[in-house]
């Protein structure tokens, strides 16, 4: 399995949507066959489109606020006292995440096709909530699915995409989060194909999904690529992506503009959810070895049982609470081009912790898994080594679970 | 020799109705409960489907996904669910079975083991609900190998060019669904329309046996007395989950709901 150059990796499936012959794929009912092609379709032609590169960016800029920032950590460089440690705060974006890019470019698309309704899946419910604001943006009707537990546990969320007009249908069925709700977002599809547009929160799902999900929040890392030119006059010599591993959006997004550098010079560490250190349960297939099988469409290594029932998560982040993972990213690892690891509940609230206290960052609980990693790696890494963590959602959705865990003290008001 | 599905539908034929397909989810309530609603009903049904319980569906309604969860909870695995059908197929009431699932039970079984303990078992058919075409080409030539019927699904988004495709990839059946629904929808298109969409099947691929499936109820079904064969699937385990909640036995209940579809279709 090798990873072409010069070829942008969304495109480098085969025939059927396969990455590396084996990743991603179409698994869908008959049904869903027709709108799925008729999807890539506009895509493959949208994406080479002047016009719509042109938008796109319009939107980008004047809406989103491109660039986000990219800062250095002064003070927790010093604490830590090895490598720089930057970030790219892609939570300055509109709506608080990166999720807005992808929502964005689904609108654009529903926009054009001629469909009236967008409907998606949410975990942390930054999908949902940037789907949302999107369709409101451009007068779409908006469907929101989401598991029971995690309308529960980010309820700042679901109150943002109630506000924007959004109707959130709650799901009780199987784990009642994240894999649940995307199973139900394709079943209400299955039913609705006709009148419906569908976004995928992630770089999951049927391949055309995994495609335009990768090619929207790639804005990162085009945005990234200026800034470290700007910074330093040149792309480091030493550099390290840190970004958190859920589905996979952020991160496919961080890294795909430097996907062509030695990974000597520039190395790619996709953090995942370990869980609770004391469970066995985790969201981590790549880190703890899971077998490939199907979930939602598309091939990948997921948690599941010996018969091929998929098994439920656990993690202190709703965002990357999945069982499953991109095929994009199951390339990535079996290629070499990226490492996987994992962080535990426990250590994201440690980094949670250690980075509040020294800048004024406040990561949600997702990016704090990579900022667990980055902190521990930092320490013993040069000088002229830079490494960049993508804080790619704010804090302030986790409020509840962050003043439980950690005491008031740490909740500083919005 | 004629295969049972073909036969099956042969039978129906000379007896001027169309086959009556039931589905039920293997497991559902216990192994043994539903063997023995598969028993019971094999007196009235011509073919019998048996769903294979997966926790991530993405085509089922709420009804089949109570009976799956049930299933599963319950510890049904698949070597459980190829008990049953040997099981069943020793008993006297022996009808074809055909085993219905997503692709991913499959793959974690290997695809090859399957084929060889499903022939062992004695399956006669397959639908694998996330294995369109033209991905299925493989799978469904290894199905004809081991004398296992490949049944390829049609819906009304299905564009002439890919039906034209599909039929002449299609083994003996062919499983049309009505509408854009997931099971147990209600009937949200006119039986009128759902015909012409399946004569226009009929016309291109006049020998291959066909069937309609989704929003078939005790209601709707003899709107449809001009085709192939009809599958009830959905009404038929909420009558389980009915049957339980009200502390009844489902194998009478599920019973006396296959005797009446069958009547309705004589």
């Amino acid at each position: 399995m090798k990873l072409k150059k010069g070829i942008p990796v969304i495109d480098q499936g085969d025939k059927l949507g396969f990455w590396g012959g084996k990743f991603g794929g179409n698994f869908v009912p008959e049904t869903l066959k027709k709108p799925i092609e008729d999807l890539e379709i506009q895509f493959n032609k949208l994406k080479n489109d002047r016009n719509f590169i042109k938008e796109r960016d319009k939107y980008f800029k004047n809406w989103i606020g491109s660039p986000t920032r990219f800062i250095k950590l002064q003070n927790l460089t010093k604490h830590i006292g090895g490598a720089q440690i930057w970030s790219k705060v892609v939570s300055d974006a509109n709506g608080g995440a990166h999720k807005i890019y992808n929502a964005t470019v689904h609108c654009l698309l529903a926009k054009r096709s001629g469909k009236k309704v967008i409907i998606g899946d949410t975990g942390a419910g930054y999908a949902g909530k940037m789907l949302s604001m999107a369709a409101r943006k451009f007068g779409l009707k908006c469907k929101i699915f989401m598991g029971a537990k995690d309308i529960k546990r980010q309820q700042p969320n679901v109150k943002a995409m109630k506000k924007n007009g959004a109707h959130v249908i709650p799901v009780y069925s199987g784990s009642q989060t994240l894999v649940d709700a995307v199973s139900e977002c394709m079943r209400y599809w299955v039913a609705n194909c006709d009148t419906t547009a569908m976004c995928v929160g992630s770089t999951v799902g049927p391949a055309i999904f995994v495609r335009i999900c990768g090619w929207s929040t790639s804005q990162i890392s085009r945005e990234l690529k200026l800034q470290l030119f700007n910074e330093f006059g040149n792309i480091p010599k030493k550099l390290k992506l840190y970004n958190c591993v859920g589905g996979g959006s952020s991160s496919f997004g961080f890294w795909n503009e430097f996907m062509d550098y030695d990974k000597k010079q520039i190395e790619f560490i996709g953090v995942e959810a370990g869980g609770p250190a004391k469970s066995k349960r985790h969201a981590a297939p790549l880190t703890y070895g899971s077998k490939i099988g199907i979930l939602h469409g598309a091939a990948q290594y997921v948690n599941q049982n010996d018969d091929g029932q998929i098994e439920e998560t656990e993690s202190i982040s709703a965002g990357l609470d999945y069982p499953g993972i991109s095929p994009l990213h199951c390339f990535l690892k079996d290629t070499k081009r990226a490492r996987y690891t994992a962080a535990s509940d426990e250590e994201a609230l440690r980094a949670y912790q250690i980075v509040t206290k020294y800048e004024n960052l406040r990561p949600s609980l997702e990016p704090s898994h990579a900022f667990s990693v980055a902190i521990k790696e930092a320490k013993k890494l040069s000088k002229d080594t830079v490494i960049v963590i993508n804080s790619c959602g704010d804090a302030y959705k986790d409020k509840k679970i962050l003043e439980r865990k950690l005491g008031k003290k740490y909740v500083k008001s919005n | 020799m004629l295969n049972p599905i073909s036969f099956a539908f042969k039978k129906a034929k000379a007896e001027k109705r169309p086959a009556l397909l039931t589905y039920t989810v293997a497991g559902d309530s216990s192994k043994k409960q539903s063997l023995e609603i598969l028993k019971s009903i094999s007196k009235y049904a011509d073919l019998l489907e048996i769903g294979v319980p997966h926790n991530t569906p993405v085509a089922d309604g709420g009804q089949i996904q109570t009976s799956s969860y049930r299933a599963i909870k319950n510890g049904i695995k698949m070597i459980d669910i190829l008990k049953i059908v040997k099981d069943f197929k020793k008993s006297k009431y022996s009808k074809p079975i055909i085993l219905m699932g997503y692709y991913n039970m499959i793959y974690q079984f290997g695809e090859n083991k399957f084929l060889k303990e499903c022939k062992k078992s004695g399956v006669n058919g397959l639908i694998v609900v996330d294995l369109p075409w033209p991905e299925n080409k493989n799978f469904s030539k290894k199905c004809k190998k081991n004398s296992i019927n490949f049944i390829q699904l049609l819906s009304p988004t299905t564009s002439n060019r890919r039906l034209k495709s599909i039929t002449k990839d299609s083994h003996d059946m062919i499983y049309y669904i009505s509408m854009l629904s997931t099971t147990g929808g209600k009937l949200k298109v006119t039986p009128k329309k759902i015909l012409k969409n399946y004569n226009k099947i009929k016309n291109i691929s006049p020998k291959k046996y066909c069937v309609i499936g989704f929003g078939i109820t005790e209601k709707t079904i003899s709107n449809f007395k001009s085709a192939d064969g009809l599958v009830v699937g959905s009404q038929i385990c909420k009558e389980i989950t009915r049957s339980l909640n009200n502390r009844q036995n489902p194998v009478i209940n599920v019973s006396k709901m296959v005797y009446k579809l069958k009547k309705k279709i004589s």
